[in-house]
C-alpha cells in the first residue's frame, strides 16, 4: 500500500486533463442543452495548434518562452475551430430535433478526425511534443514529473479564472440568465447568440489548455487523442453533474482518481485478478459513471439551475 | 425530462463508441502497371495501412508493390502481369474481414499477403480457407494460427491449409528474448506486461514460460488498454515492485509511451518487446528515454544480409515515401513465394494459367523453395517458415542495433 500516495497524484492529474476539457462539455450543454461530441477533437485541435507554433519558432528557442506562445497558438486554433462549428454546424439546426444537432456533432467529429490524418503533415501516426527538461521531482513517496507541473497549476488557475467570469462579469451573468431562460433572457436585452457562441470558445480555450497540458506530460500528440478521452471528459460532466462547471471539474478528479486505483488495487482483491489491471481501467470508469447514475442522477453536485452556466 | 433522455440517448452512444473505435475502410488502389495483353493476377494485400500502425502496414504495402512491379519488369511468368489490390484493416479484425470477403470476390486474386496482426488474421483465415485463396503473412507470429489451438500441449494441428507465413512464430521468439535476458543480459526479475490481444498475450505467455524455467523472477504481472496513453497506475506499480527489467507483449503505439514513462518516472530499466515493438516509430515515441530498450525480431536484420542488399537498393530506387520497417523483406518474401507458385502454375500448364487456378496455388506453394531477401524460403507442414533465425536489437544512439543474432538454443 505504500504506493497510495502515488497513484492518488497519478489520479488527479488525469483528472485534472478530465476536468479540463469537461468544462467544455459542460458549459455548452448548460446553455443550449447540446452534447457537443465533437470537444473532443477541438481538444485534439489545440493540441496541433500547439505543436505548429513550436515547429514554426526558429530551433533552440526554450520551451519557457515558447510555452505562453504554444497556449495562444493552441487556444486560437481550438477557439476558431469551434467557433466556426457553431455557426455554421450547429446554428442553422437550433430549434430542430434535438437529435440532429448530436448527429450532426459525431459528424463534425469524425470530419476533424480525418481532416488532421489528413491534412497535417505526418500526422498519420503520433507526432512528438516538445518536453520540459528536467526532473522528477521527489516529496517524498511522491515522484512529479516536470510535464505534470503544467497540469497542476493550470488546471486550478482556469478554474478560478472561469469562476470568477462567470460570476462577476457582464458576460458571466448574461450566460447564467440564458443558461436558466433562454427567451426570458432574450427579452431583457441579452444577445442570446453571443452568449451562446462566447459558452463554445471558452470550452475550447479550456480543452486548447488540456491539449497543451496533454502533450506536456506524454511527450505527443495524434488525431485520435480526442476520442478516448472526450469520451472520459463527457462522462466526467456528467458524473460531476452536466451544466455544472465545478461539477466538471470534480467529476473530472473522482474519475481520474476512480480510474487509477482501479487500475491499481482491483487486481489485489482475491479472486478479481480477471478483472483488475490498467486494460480494465475504462471498464471500471463506466461502473462508477452507472453507479452515479443509478443513486443520484443528478450528477455529484447536481445541475442545479443556479449554478449552470 | 426531455433532456434526461437525451442524456441517457448519449451515455448509449457514448458506451458503444468506446467499442467501435473508428471503424470504415478506404480502398487504396495499389500503382496499376500498365501491362500488356495476357492474364492479369492480383496480388491482394492487407494491413493498416493508417492509425497508429501504418508505419509497418505502408512498408509491408510498398515492398509487395515492388515485388510485384519487379516481376513484371523482368517477365518473371510470361504472359501473365501482376496488379495489387491493397485495403487497409486499420488493425481492426472487423475490417480484415470485410477486406478478405471483398479479395475473395475479385477472380484475378491469385493470393494475398498480409495481414500485420494475428489478430486480424484469425478473422481472415476461415474466409479465405472457404475460396481456397492463399494468404501469406509477413508478420503474424501467433503460434495457433497455424499450429492449433493446443499448439502448446504438443498436439499441433494445422487448422487452415491455405494459410503461410514468413514470420517466424511466438513459439520461439518469446523464449529467445528469455535467454538472452537470463543468459546475456543477466537480468533475472522481470515485470510482466501485456496488452490483450493475441499477439501480445501469446507472447508473453511464451516468454514467461521459458523465464520461469531459466530461474527469473516475476516480480509482477499488468494488462494495459493500448488505446490509452496514460500508464501512470501501472508504471508505479513496477516502480515499487523493484523488477530490474520490464517485458512487454504487444506493439509499439503502447510501447513507447509506456517506456517513456517508465524511466520519467525514475525507474531506470530496460522495456523489453518483441518484433512488435522492433519500429522506427518506437524511437519516436519513447524519445531519448527510450535508449538502452531491447527487441527481438524475426530473421537477421535486412540491412546486413547479403541477399537483401538488392531489395533494400531497389526499394531506395523506387522512391516510396516510408521506410520498409520491420516487415518489408518478409512481405517482398511473402509476394514472391506466391508469384513463384504462379510461374509454375502456368509453367506445368503449357504457359497458360489452368482453370481452378487458386486451390494449386496452395498445393504449389508447398513446393516453393527460392533465395529470398531474407534467406531461404520455404515453408514447413504447418505452413510456417522454415527460416527460424532471430535477432535481438537494442535502442542505441537513436536507432535500432543488432547485439545478438541466433536460433533458438
Amino acid at each position: 500500500m505504500n504506493e497510495l500516495p502515488q497513484q492518488l497524484v497519478n489520479g488527479l492529474l488525469l483528472g485534472s486533463m478530465y476536468g479540463l476539457v469537461a468544462i467544455g462539455y459542460t458549459m455548452v450543454y448548460g446553455i443550449v442543452q447540446l452534447i457537443n461530441f465533437a470537444h473532443g477533437e477541438i481538444f485534439m485541435t489545440g493540441g496541433f495548434g500547439a505543436l505548429t507554433v513550436w515547429l514554426m519558432l526558429p530551433g533552440g528557442t526554450t520551451l519557457w518562452l515558447a510555452l505562453p506562445l504554444m497556449i495562444i497558438g493552441a487556444i486560437i486554433v481550438a477557439v476558431t475551430i469551434a467557433v466556426g462549428a457553431e455557426r455554421f454546424a450547429y446554428r442553422p439546426l437550433r430549434g430542430g430535433p434535438r437529435l440532429a444537432p448530436l448527429i450532426t456533432a459525431i459528424g463534425l467529429s469524425l470530419a476533424l478526425q480525418q481532416a488532421v490524418w489528413a491534412w497535417y503533415p505526418e500526422a498519420k501516426s503520433s507526432r512528438s511534443f516538445p518536453e520540459i527538461p528536467g526532473g522528477p521531482y521527489h516529496l517524498g513517496p511522491i515522484t512529479i514529473q516536470t510535464g505534470d507541473i503544467f497540469l497542476l497549476v493550470a488546471a486550478p488557475v482556469s478554474m478560478a479564472i472561469l469562476g470568477y467570469f462567470v460570476m462577476r462579469t457582464r458576460t458571466g451573468r448574461g450566460m447564467q440568465a440564458t443558461a436558466q431562460d433562454p427567451d426570458t433572457a432574450k427579452l431583457m436585452g441579452i444577445n442570446t447568440d453571443r452568449i451562446i457562441v462566447v459558452a463554445f470558445a471558452l470550452g475550447a480555450a479550456f480543452a486548447a489548455i488540456g491539449a497543451v497540458a496533454y502533450g506536456l506530460k506524454y511527450g505527443e500528440v495524434q488525431f485520435r487523442m480526442g476520442f478516448l478521452l472526450g469520451l472520459k471528459a463527457f462522462t466526467a460532466a456528467v458524473l460531476g453533474g452536466i451544466g455544472n462547471i465545478y461539477g466538471a471539474m470534480i467529476g473530472g478528479i473522482a474519475l481520474g482518481v476512480a480510474e487509477t486505483l482501479a487500475a491499481a488495487y482491483i487486481s489485489e482483491i482475491p479472486g478479481m485478478q480477471q478483472l483488475g489491471g490498467q486494460s480494465w481501467a475504462n471498464a471500471w470508469a463506466f461502473v462508477l459513471l452507472i453507479l452515479v447514475l443509478l443513486f443520484r442522477p443528478q450528477g455529484l453536485l447536481g445541475e442545479r439551475v443556479a449554478d449552470r452556466a | 425530462m426531455r433532456h434526461r433522455s437525451l442524456l441517457i440517448i448519449a451515455s448509449v452512444v457514448t458506451t458503444g463508441a468506446l467499442t467501435l473505435t473508428a471503424c470504415g475502410s478506404r480502398d487504396a488502389k495499389g500503382s496499376d502497371s500498365a501491362g500488356g495483353g495476357g492474364t492479369t493476377v492480383v496480388i491482394g494485400v492487407d494491413a493498416p495501412l493508417t492509425g497508429d500502425l501504418s508505419a509497418l502496414g505502408l512498408g509491408i504495402k510498398n515492398s509487395v508493390d515492388l515485388a510485384v512491379k519487379q516481376a513484371n519488369e523482368k517477365g518473371y511468368v510470361k504472359g501473365v502481369t501482376f496488379e495489387i489490390n491493397a485495403l487497409d484493416d486499420q488493425a481492426q479484425p472487423s475490417s480484415g474481414q470485410q477486406n478478405a470477403t471483398k479479395l475473395v470476390a475479385d477472380k484475378n486474386v491469385l493470393g494475398v499477403v498480409g495481414p500485420l496482426n494475428s489478430s486480424v488474421a484469425e478473422s481472415m483465415q476461415k474466409v479465405f480457407d472457404d475460396a481456397k485463396l492463399v494468404q501469406v503473412s509477413p508478420a503474424n507470429t501467433s503460434p495457433s494460427l497455424s499450429q492449433g489451438q493446443n499448439w502448446n500441449g504438443g498436439e499441433k494441428k494445422r487448422p487452415f491449409a491455405s494459410y503461410f507465413r514468413t514470420a517466424t512464430t511466438d513459439a520461439i521468439q518469446g523464449p529467445f528474448a528469455a535467454q538472452y535476458l537470463v543468459n546475456t543480459a543477466k537480468k533475472k526479475k522481470v515485470f510482466l506486461i501485456d496488452d490483450k490481444k493475441t499477439y501480445g498475450a501469446g507472447l508473453a505467455a511464451t516468454f514467461k514460460a521459458e523465464y520461469t524455467k531459466l530461474g527469473g523472477t516475476v516480480a509482477g504481472e499488468d494488462h494495459v488498454d493500448p488505446e490509452t496513453k496514460d500508464f501512470s497506475s501501472v508504471v508505479t506499480k513496477i516502480k515499487s515492485s523493484g523488477a530490474d527489467v520490464v517485458y512487454y507483449g504487444g506493439e509499439y503505439p503502447a510501447a513507447g509511451p509506456l517506456s517513456k514513462q517508465i524511466k520519467k518516472a525514475g525507474a531506470k530499466i530496460p522495456l523489453v518487446g518483441g518484433d512488435g515493438i522492433y519500429s522506427a516509430d518506437f524511437i519516436k515515441l519513447s524519445g531519448k528515454e527510450g535508449e538502452g530498450d531491447l527487441a527481438t525480431s524475426v530473421g537477421a536484420p535486412v540491412e546486413t544480409l547479403p541477399s537483401a542488399k538488392d531489395f533494400v537498393a531497389n526499394y531506395k530506387k523506387a522512391g516510396y515515401k516510408d521506410r520498409y520497417e520491420a516487415y518489408g523483406g518478409y512481405s517482398y518474401d511473402a509476394a514472391w513465394a506466391i508469384i513463384e507458385a504462379v510461374k509454375k502454375l502456368v509453367d506445368d500448364n503449357g504457359g497458360k494459367l489452368p482453370d481452378g487456378a487458386r486451390g494449386k496455388v496452395i498445393e504449389a506453394m508447398k513446393g516453393v523453395s527460392f533465395d529470398g531477401v531474407t534467406g531461404k524460403v520455404s515453408f514447413d507442414e504447418f505452413g510456417d517458415t522454415t527460416n527460424k533465425q532471430l535477432t535481438v536489437y537494442q535502442y542505441k544512439g537513436g536507432a535500432w542495433a543488432p547485439v545478438k543474432s541466433g536460433t533458438l538454443g
